[in-house]
This record gives C-alpha cells, sequence and structure tokens, in this order.
C-alpha cells in the first residue's frame, strides 16, 4: 500500500499538501508506512483493534437479545497538527473558556450581558438548558466549567473553526488515552523519531483539578465519579478515568444525603464525600431539585451543594452556554467580557429567531447545514447538500413553528486524513478535533484531543452514533529539521 | 469500600469458582467413561444435583443423559449455574468494578468469557471435551493467580478471597454428600479400603487425589471423609476453606479472630470451631449426608449475614449504630 494515487483534490488535508506532498511533519511517517512490506498495514491495523477489544475500549451493540461488543472504529493513521496551528488553538480555547465562565456567572447573577444589549433576553431565556436552581449560585473556587471537550472543524481555507463549545457532560478523553496507547506500540520508530506532545498527563491533572475544588476546610478530600452505571454507553469512559485518577467510582444509589452532607454507603459504614465528578446531566442529578423520575441522581444533593460542602464538575447550569443559539453569540460574549477579538473563530451562523437571518435559511436550505438548539449526537440535523426537496419542506416547517430551536450554517468543507478502505489502499476521510481542557488552578488544554474521522465516504457526520470513528493526534512540539 | 463494589468483587470470584468446579465435575465422568465405566444416568444425575436444579433440568430436559447434562451444565444460558452463565456473571460483575480491580483481571476474566464464546460456536468441548474442560479450570487458576499477584491484598482482594472460599466449601460438601452414598455398598465398609475407580474419581472431582494419596496409603471411604471435610491443609478441603475465609473476614472487619462484632463473624466463627473440634467418627455415626445438609444449611446462614452486614444498601438505623460501636 502507498499513497502514490491518494490525491486530495481540493480539500485541505491534514497528511498532505497536495497528492504526493507530506506536509512538514508528516514526512517520518509517511516514510515509515511506505517502508513497510506488502500487508504489513493491515497487520498493525488488526493488531491494534485487537489490543483496543482486549482492553475492553468497547461499546455493546444489541441486535439480538444477547449483546454482542464492538471497538469503536479506530484507524492506525494518525492525524498530526503542526506547532504553529497549535499554538493558536491552545490559546484560543484558553480566551473562550476564560470567557464562557465568565458568561454563565453572569447569567445567575446580575446578567449585565443582557442589561447592556449584547444578548437578547429572551434567547437567554428561552435557552432549554437553563437552570433557574442555579440563580445567585457561586460555585467554589468560581469555576462553573470545569471539563470541556470544545469541537472543531478545519476548512478548506486552513483555519479552525469552534463547532461546538460541550461544557456539559463531554465524553471521549478516554479514546484519545487508549489511542495513543496503542498507536504508540503500532509506530514505536515514528514516535522516538518525532517529537510528539504527551496526552498522558491528563488523568493526573484532572485528578489535581478535583482537589483543587475541594472545600477550604477538606484536607484530603474524597473524590467521586458519579455514573449512571453499566448501561451508560461511556461507561468504560467513567471506569478507566477512576482508575487511572485512583478516584471512586459511585452510581446514585451509592450516595445518600444526611446531616447536609454527602455520604458514600461504604462496608464500614457512610463515608463523607466532597467532590464529585458527575458524569450524569443536571436534569438526572437531583429528583428533588430537577426531574423527579430520575433514579440515576441523590435526592438532596443539591442542597449540600448549595451550601459549599460539595463541589460538582462540572456546575449545574453550565448548558445555558452550551445553547446552539447562545454559541452565535459567543464571539460577541468573549469581546463582551475581555475586549479582545476572538482567536478561533465560530463558524458563521444564522439564527432561525432572527427574521432577516431566517428569511436568508429558507431561501437556502440545500446550501446550509441546519441544527436544532439542544441536541447532541448529530441527531435531527439537515444537512442541506445531501438532502431531498421533500426533507427540505418538512424542515422549513418545522423551522417556522419553532424558529427558536433553530439554527444554520453554511456547509463547511471539512479537511481530510487518509485512512485504510477496503484493505487495499488509502482514501480521504473527514475529520473534526476535540481537545480537551480542564479549568481548576489554571487552565489546561491537553496536547491532543479526540479526532473523530466520519468514515462513510463523503459523509461530514462524524459522530460514533452516526458511522464515526476515531484517530490518535499528534501535536508535534516542533518540526523536524 | 463502597458496598456495591464489595458485592460485585466478592460475586465475581464465587462465580469463578463455580465455573471451575462445574468444569471438574464434568471432566471426572468423562474421564470415568473412557475407562469402560458404563455410561449410565446414574452417573450423570448427580451432576445436575450437585450444581444445578433438578427440577428446572427434568422439566427441560427429561432425562439426564451425557448429552443433556453436559449441555445443561455447560453452555445453557437459562441455566445460572452453566459454566458460561457463571463466567459470564462473573464478567459482568468485574465490569462494574473495572477501576477497582487490576486491569490484568479484566483481561483474564475477559478472556474467560470470550474462551466459552469461541468453543460454543466452534463446537469444540464435544470434539475434544478433555481439552476444553482442561482450559475452563486452567483460566480459573490463571484468573486466581493473575488476582494474587496483581492486586493488593487490602479489602477487595479479601472480599475476593472470602466469597471463592465460601464458594468452595460449598462445592466440596455438595460433591462429597451426592457420590458418597452411592459409593458406598454397605455401612459396614466404612472403615475398609475400597481401592475403587469410583472413589478415586470422587476425589479427584475436587482435586485432591494427589494430595490424598501424600497421605494416606489406601483409599477407604473414612478417610477420604476425613480429608475433604477436616484436612487442615488440603485447599479445597471444608475446614481450610472456612480457616482462610476467617482471616480473610477478620482481615476486613479488623476483629480479632475468636471475638466478633457482627453476624457474619459470629456465625462463620461457630461454624469453624464445630469444625476444629469435630470427629470424623462422629460425624459418620450421626450421618453424613445429614451433617452435611447441616453445613450447607449454616453456610448459607454465613452468606446471608456477610450481605447483611456489609452489602446490604438499606441499613437500618440500628445497624448504623453496631456499624458505628465495631469502629
Amino acid at each position: 500500500m502507498d499513497f502514490d494515487s491518494y490525491d486530495p483534490e481540493d480539500f485541505y488535508d491534514e497528511l498532505f499538501k497536495s497528492k504526493g506532498k507530506p506536509r512538514p511533519g508528516t514526512e517520518i511517517l509517511i516514510n515509515r508506512l511506505k517502508s513497510f512490506p506488502q500487508g504489513e498495514i493491515l497487520r498493525r491495523q488488526k493488531a491494534a483493534e485487537a489490543a483496543l477489544f482486549n482492553m475492553g475500549v468497547t461499546f455493546t451493540v444489541y441486535s439480538d437479545e444477547s449483546g454482542i461488543e464492538k471497538i469503536f472504529p479506530f484507524d492506525i493513521l494518525p492525524r498530526i497538527v503542526e506547532p504553529g496551528d497549535w499554538i493558536q488553538i491552545e490559546k484560543g480555547l484558553k480566551q473562550r473558556i476564560y470567557a464562557l465562565n465568565l458568561f454563565i456567572d453572569d447569567v445567575y447573577h446580575d446578567q449585565k450581558i443582557v442589561k447592556d444589549g449584547i444578548i437578547p433576553k429572551d434567547i437567554l431565556y428561552s435557552s432549554k438548558c437553563i437552570q433557574p436552581k442555579c440563580v445567585g449560585l457561586n460555585p467554589p473556587k468560581g469555576i462553573w466549567c470545569h471539563i470541556t471537550g470544545t469541537d472543531l472543524v478545519r476548512d478548506k481555507d486552513g483555519r479552525f473553526y469552534v463547532l461546538e463549545d460541550n461544557l456539559r457532560c463531554p465524553s471521549g478523553v478516554s479514546y484519545v488515552l487508549e489511542n495513543r496507547q496503542v498507536l504508540k506500540r503500532t509506530f514505536p520508530l515514528v514516535f522516538e523519531k518525532s517529537s510528539i506532545l504527551p496526552v498522558d498527563d491528563y488523568p493526573n491533572r484532572l485528578s489535581r483539578m478535583l482537589q483543587f475544588l475541594a472545600p477550604d476546610n477538606v484536607e484530603s478530600p474524597n473524590i467521586a465519579l458519579l455514573t449512571p452505571g453499566i448501561y451508560n454507553s461511556a461507561y468504560f469512559e467513567h471506569s478507566f478515568l477512576a482508575q487511572q485518577t485512583g478516584i471512586e467510582l459511585v452510581e446514585g444509589n451509592d450516595l445518600v444525603v444526611k446531616d447536609g452532607f454527602v455520604y458514600m454507603r461504604t462496608t464500614k459504614g457512610f463515608e463523607k464525600v466532597d467532590v464529585i465528578y458527575r458524569r450524569i446531566d443536571d436534569d438526572f442529578l437531583d429528583p428533588l431539585a430537577f426531574n423527579p423520575d430520575s433514579l440515576l441522581g441523590v435526592p438532596g444533593i443539591m442542597d449540600v451543594y448549595k451550601s459549599g460542602r460539595l463541589a460538582l464538575a462540572n456546575a449545574p447550569g453550565t448548558g445555558v452556554a452550551d445553547d446552539k443559539v447562545v454559541y452565535a453569540y459567543v464571539p460577541k460574549i468573549i469581546k463582551y467580557y475581555l475586549g479582545e477579538d476572538p482567536i478561533l473563530p465560530n463558524v458563521p451562523t444564522y439564527i432561525c429567531w432572527d427574521d432577516k437571518d431566517r428569511e436568508y435559511v429558507l431561501n437556502n436550505l440545500e446550501k446550509l447545514v441546519v441544527k436544532p438548539a439542544n441536541e447532541s449526537g448529530g441527531y435531527g440535523m439537515l444537512m442541506g447538500t445531501h438532502s431531498t426537496a421533500e426533507e427540505r419542506k418538512a424542515f422549513a416547517e418545522r423551522i417556522k413553528e419553532n424558529p427558536r430551536n433553530y439554527i444554520a450554517q453554511p456547509t463547511l468543507s471539512l479537511s481530510l486524513v487518509p485512512v485504510i478502505v477496503d484493505d487495499d489502499h488509502f482514501e480521504g476521510r473527514h475529520v473534526d478535533l476535540r481537545p480537551y481542557v480542564l479549568y481548576g488552578e489554571d487552565i489546561y488544554v491537553m496536547p491532543g484531543g479526540l479526532t473523530r474521522v466520519a468514515l462513510k465516504k463523503g459523509s461530514l457526520v462524524v459522530n460514533s452514533s452516526q458511522g464515526g470513528g476515531s484517530k490518535d493526534t499528534w501535536v508535534l512540539s516542533n518540526l523536524p529539521k | 469500600m463502597l458496598s456495591r463494589v464489595a458485592n460485585s468483587i466478592y460475586w465475581m470470584a464465587r462465580y469463578i469458582e463455580r465455573a471451575e468446579n462445574t468444569a471438574r465435575f464434568v471432566d471426572v465422568n468423562l474421564h470415568l467413561m473412557l475407562d469402560g465405566h458404563v455410561d449410565s444416568e446414574e452417573q450423570w444425575e448427580p451432576l445436575v444435583i450437585i450444581s444445578g436444579d433438578v427440577d428446572q433440568f427434568k422439566e427441560r430436559y427429561g432425562a439426564p443423559t451425557k448429552d443433556n447434562v453436559i449441555n445443561f451444565l455447560t453452555f445453557d444460558l437459562e441455566n445460572p449455574n452453566s459454566i458460561i452463565s457463571s463466567v459470564s456473571s462473573a464478567r459482568e460483575n468485574a465490569r462494574t468494578v473495572r477501576e477497582v480491580i487490576s486491569s490484568e483481571m479484566w483481561a483474564q476474566v475477559n478472556k474467560f468469557y470470550y474462551t466459552l464464546l469461541d468453543a460454543e460456536k466452534s463446537g469444540v468441548a464435544l470434539d475434544t471435551p478433555y481439552d476444553f474442560y482442561n482450559e475452563v479450570k486452567l483460566r480459573s487458576h490463571m484468573f486466581i493467580g493473575t488476582t494474587d499477584t496483581t492486586m493488593s491484598h487490602g479489602e477487595a482482594w479479601h472480599f475476593e478471597r472470602l466469597g471463592r472460599l465460601l464458594e468452595r466449601a460449598d462445592k466440596t460438601s455438595r460433591i462429597l454428600d451426592a457420590k458418597y452414598y452411592m459409593l458406598l455398598p454397605r455401612v459396614e465398609d466404612v472403615g475398609t479400603p475400597i481401592d475403587n475407580i469410583s472413589w478415586v474419581a470422587l476425589l479427584k472431582s475436587a482435586s485432591a487425589f494427589e494430595m490424598y494419596r501424600k497421605k494416606f496409603r489406601k483409599i477407604t471411604p473414612k478417610d477420604v471423609a476425613l480429608f475433604l471435610i477436616l484436612d487442615l491443609k488440603f485447599p479445597r478441603s471444608i475446614r481450610y476453606c472456612l480457616l482462610k475465609a476467617q482471616v480473610s473476614l477478620h482481615e476486613i472487619t479488623g476483629t480479632v479472630i475468636g471475638t466478633f462484632t457482627n453476624k457474619a463473624e459470629r456465625r462463620l466463627g461457630r461454624l469453624r470451631s464445630d469444625l476444629d473440634y469435630a470427629n470424623i467418627d462422629e460425624i459418620i455415626s450421626v450421618g453424613l449426608h445429614e451433617f452435611l445438609d447441616g453445613f450447607q444449611t449454616k453456610l448459607n446462614g454465613v452468606g446471608d449475614a456477610i450481605f447483611d452486614t456489609f452489602f446490604s444498601l438499606r441499613q437500618t438505623e440500628k445497624d448504623e449504630k453496631i456499624t458505628e460501636v465495631s469502629q
């Protein structure tokens, strides 16, 4: 297998400048791949898949009564990020997260941003994820959003854009760590020669950040990761992170509120918990405060949180800034709180709530991607360029019925990375990039991230629920001389 | 540690041990057949009695023929005690505590499970059953070895050992109970040597034949019972299992052996003392079956007490007080 026939055409390719011309920093990998005897790449691909399977990096597909376990599709060719690009991404994310935290704090306190006319009150108040219960709340150390997984895409012009902020319970970081383990085994010589920044520090940083959140008077805090349980699709990640950080993995039933504190039920009686990294949504966190039918949460936990005797990461209420309509205002939010221009631009976004924007959207549906404001996983979208007239008509009705719930963006030409196709050649597939950001004592951007790849030819949807896979992401600290 | 986690570890260990015992029972019976023993239903029925639910078996399979019993005990997912169900349950439990056990342990359980799925598909269990059941035993041993060498011998490990040993004590008592009287021609023969292949098989069912031979020259029914119930050194004898289970239980609570702060310690301690001062002639004169039956009831009582003391999520106020006082 070689790259002789590989042609990115007029897309931006992450590994090749143009046909036959690797980008600076990717030559070591490309030359190594070229030196492999026939069948070697495929053998390593299979070995990598077997390693992931044995590590149990799997999800369960229930096709008949007995579930079958599968690994998430994984392609061994990494995505490589040049040092210059990474510096921009890192700066841009730090700026964005810092501003978004100020915004969320403002939303639940004075709402100066509304009073100053930057964001319409109606937009903010109609966000599905605004939590009236959080008004006036002061989260530990003043931080709301501790763990973020921002989705970035690169367009034809080679620039990175922010596609989504994911401020609630972003998942996928375990795949970054596991993918890296596997690739080190797959391409040890390439790792030796290239200067690839390590991602392995993440669990350590996560643990330190969570400790930092503990109430001031607690000397060695008890930290727990709250999972919905074994049937959750991200359970592997919850268990993996708990194992890597040494914190306790708990389910709602393991916790109980009494005398104003949260306790775990242990074999030696009740033990106090000081910090919870919760991986269940706001709505299910506390049946007394939010969804009363929730069996996953802990009754009364919000009261303990409000009293300051417990820290939650992320804080409840951060979803307000995750709304895709609010997203459209993030450049203005950054300008308003920091007085700076955004380093990472947004994808241009039309807000269907706005009369002028809506008119444009309805007249140009075949060119646009239309998204509901609060769905995740790539559901409920219209991909204009791939749609039928009938689908567009139906979607136009939905937009007119509930304009607040829709935004539209131009169809981007997402960048490409080669993948192994049909076991015998390489083809370009579209990718995005999700770096992970931790906000504790300082803001840390893990040098790397989850590169999600749309494995279907021509597809722009990278979500794992829609046929997407993943790749390792190599951030280079410098280019080879 | 979390009650839920302790519970899962305890059951993970029990299920792996259960799978190994079932594999050994089947294996020994298959060997008996090779040695020219008639393949009779009487030979296979005790396996159902030991490992499974007799009523469920009769209803679904009818006669306890070799194929029926093997299928019921090996790949039948509706039988919760079949090898595949046991390993599957062990794996589900392991999955909920992956962050507590070592990743090597998880890899072993996972591999164990997939070995069984592959064997079911390929039919290897019926083609070369000796290799297959040997593999099951080996996988269990590998799991136990991995557990001992990769996991800290702290609270979680002691819950693991507690589960494994209680399961083992139960299985040894059942195999002795089910086979003893079938093999014994007349009660007067208890003390006479009967170096019969069936008795060897009974010992082998508990992996006890070689170790028995080192201790006793002749095979007498009385010595077999003595060895499997009261031996102090043999790792599958009932007394040995209880002795070590008690050590683990007291490591968990921190209470000195010989005293108690909860009903699990009290019941296990009492049962163990019974065995410490038991005498094999007395056991046989009272009736081995009555003795073993009584033992199993008491052992179940220990299991219940462990559940109430450590795992039960519905702690009553009274229970809380007891826990607090004992700290």
